[in-house]
């Protein structure tokens, strides 16, 4: 049997990113992944329907092509495909579109207000300058503020560099929009409740807070800074489905000759003498390893695969109060044909991209609301999207995959578990706000696979179902993310790691975590390998 | 079940770049097609042959399509104050009929365009511009007893440019016209409507812009296309008249100076003094947005950059070259640059970071780089600093116009 230099445990899209650099600079990486799959929340699989879903994630812009670069992924099959538009079906039965052309936006926006169509530009300029500030530190560790080593005294210098060329109004702006509610944001620059209310949903996606919580604002610059092929805020879809980004990453790290175990859940951490050992599996194998990273967040880390008895309990404290609040949930949906959209005009290609049926920014708050008194809303928030329109990988011709993400879908209803009855009831809040959209919906539903937060817990292994492996907020970005100390993808115990979204930077398709906590491992080996790259110049 | 609500707005999207009132003529002329969109409307970059345009500009006369020009209409008792409050010049001194080049400024100072502002009546003024300013206006304007309106769609505007310009508008009947003084505006009859004119453009030549409601635009045109004919007036599209602009010195929003509200950069915004437009700051008049920025600055002496006008050495066009001091030092970037051919001169404007271009004026360099047949001839020319205008046109400003 060979002898593996690094265990990791998930391969999820950050494990795979992980896994992938550490195998091309000549260690030995073995991948065990719980399910019979990979990709955690980065898959997409035909649940019987015939037609192939993007069951988690469904979208993609974050991912950092320096790692698409790095790891080969075009090579390896993956496909990035733009995609424009968007819309907001309005209740009086019109909609606001957004389109790619500049003017077209402009023109859109001015249906409903012409200052809104004009003040646009700025709100555009203000939340691209953010950006610009945030955007450089998602490929680089985050420094320890009390480390006192060089490396990190070198690197708060840098960050305060960039701070120190601010002028006091962009101080006052940057401050404002880290601490700042979306909704409170975008009244800054609109009037119009469904131009906020489309707006505001980056703010909110995969979040536990409402349009109204402070801190909003922050969450919709981690959904605008990413990029296709260096188009800022821009979105696309992997051709494939979300599985592509994670069947790519496999397939490169399969080739560099790394090994990946499916059907291989890890019960335990093994640690002898306060040191990383390997793992024992589910089956009671045990694996042995000098090093270990896990991808699984940190919650499922530290509370279940490690003994507490290795560990500080401050550290513990930290984890157990790192918040990872489920609020999401999703439908799947197969259909033999295209719905119908009246309010939509024939020919726009609005549809190619995210529909929402929410209208005002009150409205989501109350969704919000439900979700705080742990129901579901009879009111949904739906982020919709049909990708088959664009990539005819996924469905038989005719047929369509609709991804339809429901923001506020509490853990837990009114304390109690969710039973698969309550889920269907949850469906139907969905398939019938969309039917009001569009005759003759339900008949063209051939296959549907609802997901609540319990779906998401038991099949990616993410707490509370929360999608980023952690809340986005400001109190759990950067240093601290996800415990002050420890955001260096290093642990207490020596030799294991973490790689997931629960660390900096965050959330989402993004592999950065994973690139940052390889880093860092060969860092700790004293090896620098040419595969990884600098990060590319931002913006 | 939600009942679709269609209107026909909707179909904006249809045509991305919209057409302006003038489309029918300039397409029927259009030998080029050298379409391009200009604030999401189709425009031309050449009618038929871009160096002769230019010479129309110069030696006959040239008709040029305005209309995408965003327009602003400030109107009321307190719109005087109002816009005192947001240009730079001091619009008290603006008197009805007349017509002032100003800009404005963020709180900091920072350019946020350029523009024209026509004083249509005591009362009643039009602002004209490069970018797109309704929330800023909106919200300047709270406060003052005034309205503001985007009249961008409504109002269609042609510009009459080049010597033979007074005497196509003659030979069109405007009557009158023969006593507009530069920067002087008078309404003149049209079909039952009325035409502004006003003695102004954007070429340094003589020259004339017209604005008249978007219905009565074919009609204005046909009125001076066929007068024009016998007078050799041609339509331009927009290179020759940057061309032109260039030798007249004026800058360009977006092109010479990155709007403050545009740019990404912090850095990258412009004050007034730094872009050539400090002799409009009048610290005189009353409160200004960004007054006090911009007295901090002269007083503390922390501008950082200028613009200026090259003349460069050699026959080739600087467009986007580095600056350099000594041959070797950074010292700014050319924005525009042409090879002038009414002054047989190689013209450029250049931003510079100061003291390059205020305190060190000599020893100027340019590194053109110019692509002959898959080469770069790498040249390094010396550039002397020289006032603009480029070019200056007795009768630009003669009253009465000439005929030719
Ligand atoms: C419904 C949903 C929609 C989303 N939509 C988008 C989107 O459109 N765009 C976007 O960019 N992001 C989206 N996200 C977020 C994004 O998908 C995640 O942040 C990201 O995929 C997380 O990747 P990861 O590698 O950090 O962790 P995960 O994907 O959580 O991977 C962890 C892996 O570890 C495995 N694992 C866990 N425990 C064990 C164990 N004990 N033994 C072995 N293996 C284990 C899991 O099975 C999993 O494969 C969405 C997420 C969800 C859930």
């Amino acid at each position: 049997m060979k002898q593996h230099d690094v265990i990791l445990i998930g391969g999820g899209h950050n494990g795979l990113v992980t896994a992938g650099y550490l195998q091309r600079a000549g260690l030995n990486v073995l991948v065990v992944e719980k399910n019979p799959w990979v990709g955690g929340a980065a898959t997409s699989r035909d649940t019987g329907t015939g037609v192939t879903f993007s069951n988690c994630s469904y979208v993609c812009s974050l991912f950092r092509p320096e790692i698409m670069r790095d790891l080969e992924l075009p090579k390896h099959g993956l496909q990035i495909i733009s995609y424009e538009g968007g819309a907001v079906f309005t209740r009086d039965g019109d909609y606001l579109a957004s389109y790619r052309d500049h003017d077209s936006h402009r023109r859109e926006f001015a249906r409903f207000s012409a200052r809104d169509a004009e003040a646009y530009e700025s709100y555009a300029r203000d939340v691209t300058r953010q950006c610009r500030f945030i955007q450089p530190l998602l490929m680089r560790t985050a420094p320890d503020p009390v480390s006192f080593k060089p490396r990190d005294i070198a690197e708060l210098l840098w960050i305060a560099r960039r701070f120190g060329n601010f002028s006091a109004e962009e101080m006052a702006a940057t401050v404002r929009f880290w601490t700042m509610s979306i909704a409170d944001f975008l009244e800054e620059y609109f009037e119009t409740d469904v131009i906020k209310a489309y707006l505001a949903l980056s703010g909110i996606i995969g979040t536990a807070l409402g349009p109204m919580s402070p801190g909003t604002a922050y969450v919709l610059l981690h959904h605008y800074m990413g990029e296709v092929d260096g188009s800022v805020g821009a979105w696309g879809y992997a051709r494939g489905g979300m599985g592509a980004v994670t069947q790519a990453l496999a397939a490169s790290f399969t080739a560099a000759g790394g090994t990946i175990r499916t059907d291989a859940g890890v019960a335990k951490v093994l640690t002898k003498g306060g040191r990383t050992r390997g793992v024992v599996l589910e089956t009671g194998e045990e694996i042995l390893a000098p090093r270990v990273v896990s991808n699984a967040d940190v919650k499922r880390t530290f509370l279940k695969l490690v003994d507490p008895a290795d560990l500080p309990d401050p550290f513990l404290h930290r984890v157990k109060h790192f918040k990872m609040r489920g609020s999401s949930g999703k439908l799947n949906i197969a259909l033999d044909g295209l719905p119908d959209f009246p309010a939509l005009p024939e020919g726009s290609r609005c549809a190619m991209g995210d529909m929402h049926f929410t209208d005002s920014v009150e409205r989501m708050e109350r969704g919000y609301d439900d979700w705080k008194a742990g129901r579901w809303s009879a009111d949904p928030f739906v982020d919709m999207m049909i990708p088959t329109q664009l990539d005819p990988t996924m469905a038989p011709p005719g047929q369509h995959f609709m991804s339809c993400f429901v923001q506020y879908c509490p853990p837990k209803l009114e304390g109690r578990d969710w039973t698969d009855a309550d889920r269907a009831a949850f469906a139907e809040t969905v398939v019938s706000q969309i039917a009001d959209y569009s005759p003759g919906f339900r008949d063209r539903i051939i296959g549907m696979e609802v997901r609540t937060p319990r779906e998401l817990e038991a099949e990616v292994g993410l707490t509370e179902g929360n999608i980023f492996q952690g809340e986005l907020t400001f109190d759990q970005l950067l240093f601290n993310r996800p415990v002050p100390g420890y955001a260096q993808y290093r642990s207490p115990i020596p030799g294991l790691y973490i790689c997931g979204s629960s660390t900096h930077p965050g959330g989402g398709v993004m592999g950065a975590p994973g690139r940052n906590a390889a880093a860092e491992i060969l860092r700790d080996l004293r090896m620098h390998p040419k595969e990884m790259r600098p990060a590319h110049d931002v913006l | 079940m939600i009942a679709a609500r269609p209107q026909p707005a909707q179909g904006h999207f249809r045509t991305p770049l919209m057409e302006t009132p003038f489309h029918p003529r300039l397409a029927a002329l259009a030998e080029t097609n050298d379409w391009y969109g200009w604030a999401g409307m189709k425009s031309l970059h050449s009618v038929y042959d871009e160096e002769l345009e230019y010479f129309a500009i110069r030696s006959t006369a040239a008709l040029f399509d305005i209309s995408p020009m965003a327009k602003y209409r400030v109107r009321g008792p307190g719109s005087e104050a109002m816009l005192n409050r947001l240009t730079l010049r001091d619009v008290r001194k603006l008197a009805p009929g007349r017509v002032h080049y100003t800009a404005w400024c963020d709180d900091e100072g920072h350019v946020l365009d350029d523009g024209t502002l026509f004083r249509l009546a005591p009362d009643d003024f039009r602002l004209c511009c490069q970018g797109r300013h309704l929330p800023w206006l909106l919200d300047t304007a709270e406060g003052f007893d005034c309205t503001v309106t985007d009249e961008t769609d409504e109002v269609a505007g042609l510009a009459l440019q080049g010597p033979c310009s007074f005497a196509v508008l003659a030979a069109a009947g405007f009557t009158g016209a023969e006593t507009l003084k530069p920067f002087q505006l008078r309404d003149f009859p049209h079909e039952g409507g009325r035409v502004t004119i006003s003695r102004t453009g954007f070429t340094g030549d003589l020259g004339y812009e017209l604005f008249v409601a978007a219905d009565a635009a074919l009609t204005l045109w046909d009125r001076l296309w066929s007068a024009g004919q016998p007078l050799r007036l041609k339509a331009i599209g927009y290179n020759a008249l940057n061309r032109a602009r260039i030798e007249a010195g004026f800058i360009v929003a977006g092109a010479d100076f990155t709007p403050a509200d545009q740019a990404i950069r912090t850095d990258r915004v412009r004050m007034p003094d730094e872009i050539g437009l400090d002799w409009m700051v009048d610290l005189t008049k009353s409160a200004f947005t960004g007054r006090r920025a911009i007295a901090a600055a002269r007083a503390k002496g922390t501008l950082k950059h200028i613009l200026v006008g090259l003349d460069i050495a050699d026959n080739t066009p600087a467009e986007g070259a580095i600056v350099y001091h000594r041959g070797k030092r950074e010292a700014g970037v050319v924005s525009a640059a042409i090879w002038s051919p009414t002054l047989k001169r190689n013209i450029a404007i250049a931003s510079l970071d100061r003291p390059y271009g205020s305190r060190l004026t000599d020893d100027l360099w340019v590194e053109i780089y110019a692509l002959r047949e898959l080469r770069y001839a790498k040249l390094m020319k010396p550039a002397r600093i020289v006032p603009r205008p480029f070019l200056t046109l007795p009768r630009r400003s003669a009253t009465p116009p000439g005929r030719f």
